[in-house]
């Protein structure tokens, strides 16, 4: 099923948690929907799941308005953040529990009902803990119970919460990958909420990045990591270096010092006061050479802090002479370490391969935080 | 919660029947009865009310109650932290059925504690067959009243103290310990401040109950006007000689009373929870 | 750091024979003497006002014997007295169970306006005095009162009838359940509701299949203590009731008739049966507190069990 949102608005009292949302979600594809908390992502869900009645704006499943549709009229299989498992009940019944409370003509049989919970819980590989109550499993069990009771309604759409939210990493790193491999057997509609961007972008088909009730960016992981559409994705997604400045004919004035700029960035529209996004790989660093001072036109002059080598990507900590506090970042792969031989305290000069420019707009000051 | 609405928004259903019924329940067996004591006194005036409710024998009653109470309530709040204390920090032979009986004057009819008060602490009882030689008698004077009172109001003060006291983090005192406060210090400057709103919503709660008390009071009160007699005996007292109007005044003060408790106690329970959950 | 450690072995030594801190060093214990001091004077403090008084009923009530005690409770009057308790408790307790219930789902999985100012409207019967309680429906429902001219008119008697009793037990036994209801279904939250909503569940399945399960010990808790209460009011029914032996005299109110007739013997035998029923309630409530208690214990996840 194909589900649609259309100008989604959603407050309470004076928050405003959505803001004229517009949405598709094609049929079989698994969405993230990614931002930092109070960004609107679980009320998103909740509103298509029924769960919560938006002001405005209207929620479409194929293309039919299910605005006024009752929750348990949309064939939503919904998992809660925190499982919201029945804990009286065995996971057997757990499971059984929306089949067993449909209305009589519809319910199947005692020996059906068994079955298929069976039929579910060896999909979720924890037919083994049938007779278990909740309080008996592990966070990542009750994850995938509660995934399993989700599933026994037959829903249309599955809709999940934080579904990770409360996992240790090393089952959370786990479960993604199962879900991944669950949704492309089931190809059901999936929407996930997350505020872990990893998790969002390993595990969907296409993320929508939110902020503050609205959609920052639409796309393949891909995209949104290798072209955020606004400096809130790129400062969320990722880490970045960002650089205040100027922009003039070479390049962004940063100070006394220019940051060279390609000719296709300084074509882009923006003029005046800008700020430069570098992702940390996308640094150069130079060797100040006494010998060759012309090397050093262009770029920031800057000593190496630290140097953390820990696995196969150096981290470089560079100090930046606009901001002592937060200093630049730079990654080099093992090979373009061992070839430039850097050691801490030296001086060296820091050019960018790649950047993105960004008008400097003064209310974006509180909406970035890196 | 939303500005606009009465409520909002929820997927649950039942929200208009249960909180139909509980209104009319509520209207119909306390607020509209509780509403006639007033429509009662006001039939009376503000002069007979006046009257009424400051005669000599009202106010030797109310000195008398609200004394009583205070008093009772002080050692409760005393003899309740330290048994608070005593059940929550020491393990001790006994300690599980000690916590149990704490709650026994909530389960005791009155009337069985208002006579087996009297019973042993009358001039021949086993208790008060030791201060008959020294002429102190306890029952049947106000110092019986304070002995009813102090059995009713006990459990408030521990079951409000010790909750408080079981989260209390240790750290806090190790704190203390490590920056060189002996014992006594760590109590009455870290342990005292945290428990304090709970102690005096313990020492409230049992005050506004003392102050109503009746049952357990009247068998050891001995009940003589102007030194004994409690104000919700005198309300019986008047009821008893048909005089509604006057008992109605009498109430109607007792209640004035008894709200303006009440909306303390809820302050009070505010603060203690906004205490415990910071 | 010697001293905390000796300290530690002897608390852990003396946990079942004798006094003893629970565990900690010197920074969050007290000298041995002093934990011997307190817990003797609370000890001391407890006997004086609740096991003494508690003895003396069963001591006084056996004092001449099994046969006058066991006579006491099949005389007539004291029979009547406890049926009328059990007719009364058996009324009030139900409908405050339900009006209980009731409320808590109006309370705990709602939000509206004025929620907090209702939660003290219940609470009101509390701090009421029984006295009071009886007296406004006396004023309602008595012969000078708002119904009493309709009431004598159709020869309907409420007050110094059963009627008068089974309001004035629902009056003060009023706030009991809801009051251990509302904090339980607030702490739980409306996660599981919602889920079984989704699942397809309806209103009644959704109480009786998740929320039941989940409030059932403080229900069956407000229940004792609502019970305990209903048999044991004495304040207010003694207000309405009359009096009236063999018709509108409840337990407690027996026990006072006795003892003010210095039928001693008879007074305590029939307060005994009342303090057995304060000690079942204990009892009871002790142990569906240990029940719930391990239910909350077993709810905290088990990480280590994974696969």
């Amino acid at each position: 099923m194909s589900i649609s949102v259309h100008n989604i608005g959603k407050r309470f009292g004076a928050f405003t948690a959505l803001d004229n949302i517009s949405l598709d979600f094609p049929q079989g594809e698994l969405v993230a929907l990614l931002g930092p908390s109070g960004c609107g992502k679980t009320t998103l869900l909740r509103v298509i799941a029924g769960l919560e009645r938006p002001d405005e704006g209207k929620v479409l499943f194929d293309g039919e308005d299910a605005s006024r549709r009752d929750v348990r009229q949309r064939q939503v299989g919904f998992v809660f953040q925190h499982y919201a498992l029945f804990r009286h009940m065995t996971v057997f019944e757990n499971v059984a529990f929306g089949l067993r409370v449909k209305k009589r003509h519809e319910r199947p049989s005692n020996a059906e009902i068994e079955r298929k919970v069976h039929e579910l819980l060896n999909l979720v590989q924890l037919d083994w803990l049938a007779d278990r109550y909740p309080s008996q499993l592990s966070g990542g069990q009750r994850q995938r119970i509660a995934l399993a009771r989700a599933l026994a309604v037959e829903p249309k759409v599955l809709l999940l919460d934080e579904p990770f939210g409360a996992l240790d990493a090393k089952v959370r790193k786990e479960l993604r990958r199962w879900l991944r491999r669950l949704h492309d057997e089931l190809h059901i509609t999936s929407i996930f909420v997350t505020h872990d961007q990893e998790e969002a972008l390993e595990v969907a088909d296409r993320v929508v990045v939110m902020n503050k009730g609205h959609i920052e960016q639409i796309g393949t992981p891909n995209e949104v990591y290798s072209k955020p559409a606004t400096q809130f994705v790129y400062g969320f997604l990722g880490s970045a270096n960002i650089f205040h400045g100027r922009i003039q004919e070479d390049g962004l004035a940063i100070g006394d010092h220019t940051l060279p700029l390609d000719a296709h960035t300084l074509e882009s529209e923006v003029d005046g006061d800008a700020v430069a996004y570098a992702r940390p790989h996308d640094l150069e660093i130079i060797r100040h050479d006494p010998a060759n001072p012309d090397q050093e036109e262009g770029g920031i002059p800057s000593k190496v802090q630290r140097i953390l080598a820990i696995g196969t990507l150096i981290r470089v900590e560079l100090e930046n002479p606009a901001n002592p506090l937060v200093p630049i970042e730079a990654e080099l792969t093992r090979g373009q370490f061992d070839e430039l031989k850097l050691e801490e305290g030296e001086s060296v000069i820091v050019r960018t391969k790649n950047v993105r420019i960004f008008p400097k707009i003064d209310y974006l000051a509180n909406r970035v935080s890196v | 919660m939303s500005t606009t609405t009465f409520r909002k928004h929820n997927v649950l259903p039942g929200f208009n029947i249960s909180l139909g019924y509980t209104l009319l329940y509520l209207c119909l067996i306390v607020l509209i009865p509780l509403s006639a004591a007033f429509f009662k006194t006001y039939e009376m005036g503000w002069q007979g009310f006046w009257a009424t409710v400051t005669a000599p024998r009202v106010i030797a009653s109310y000195k008398l109650s609200f004394g009583t109470s205070l008093l009772a309530a002080t050692i409760n709040a005393f003899s309740g932290l330290l048994i608070a204390w005593v059940l929550v920090r020491y393990d001790f032979w006994g300690r599980r059925f000690i916590d149990a009986l704490v709650d026994l004057p909530f389960a005791l009819p009155t009337a069985v504690a208002g006579i087996a008060l009297t019973a042993i602490y009358a001039g021949n009882g086993w208790i008060g067959q030791f201060f008959e030689p020294y002429g102190i008698k306890i029952a049947f004077t106000p110092l019986g009243i304070l002995v009813a009172l102090t059995f009713i109001g006990l459990p408030f003060v521990v079951r409000t103290v010790q909750p408080v006291l079981e989260d209390l983090e240790t750290e806090l005192e190790e704190a203390a310990a490590s920056l060189g406060a002996d014992r006594l210090q760590t109590f009455l400057r870290v342990i005292l401040p945290a428990i304090g709103p709970a102690l005096i919503t313990g020492f409230a709660l049992a005050f506004a109950r003392a102050v109503g008390e009746y049952g357990s009071v009247i068998f050891i009160a001995g009940n003589v006007p102007m030194v004994s007699e409690i104000t919700p005996l005198l309300i019986i007292t008047k009821l008893e000689q048909y005089d509604y109007a006057g008992a109605t005044a009498i109430a109607v003060s007792m209640l004035v009373v008894s709200f303006v408790l009440l909306l303390i106690i809820n302050l009070l329970q505010g603060w203690t929870k906004k205490r415990r959950e910071a | 750091m010697a001293g905390s450690t000796t300290m530690a072995t002897t608390s852990t030594l003396s946990l079942h024979q004798a006094p003893g801190a629970k565990g900690g060093s010197s920074a969050t214990t007290e000298p041995a003497f002093v934990c011997w001091l307190l817990i003797g004077s609370a000890l001391a403090f407890l006997t004086l006002f609740l096991f003494v008084p508690l003895v003396a009923v069963f001591v006084e009530a056996l004092r001449k014997g099994f046969g006058p005690f066991f006579a006491a409770l099949v005389e007539p009057d004291a029979v009547s007295a406890i049926k009328l308790t059990l007719i009364t408790a058996a009324i009030a307790v139900p409908l405050n169970l339900v009006f209980g219930v009731s409320a808590a789902w109006a309370i705990a999985k709602f939000q509206f306006r004025g929620k907090q100012f209702l939660i003290t409207l219940i609470d009101l019967p509390f701090s009421v005095s029984p006295v009071i309680a009886g007296l406004i429906y006396v004023l309602i429902f008595g012969a000078n009162g708002w119904f009493g001219t309709y009431l004598q008119d159709n020869d309907i008697k409420i007050i110094f009838a059963v009627p008068g009793i089974v309001l004035a037990t629902i009056f003060v036994t009023f706030p009991f359940v809801a009051r251990e209801l509302i904090p339980l279904m607030e702490a739980q939250g409306s996660e599981e509701e919602e889920a079984a909503r989704v699942l397809g569940a309806n209103g009644f399945q959704i109480f009786w299949k998740v929320t039941l399960p989940n409030i059932k010990w403080g229900l069956i808790y407000g229940v004792i203590l609502c019970n305990a209460r209903a048999m044991g009011e004495f304040g207010a029914v003694s207000v309405v009731s009359g009096h009236i032996r063999g018709l509108t005299n409840t337990l407690p109110l027996h026990v006072e008739i006795l003892y003010n007739e210095y039928n001693f013997s008879a007074a305590f035998a029939t307060a005994s049966l009342l303090a057995l029923l304060a000690l079942v309630t204990l009892g009871l409530k002790s142990i569906v507190e240990w029940r719930s208690a391990k239910l909350i214990d077993a709810d905290a996840p088990t990480e280590n069990i994974q696969k």
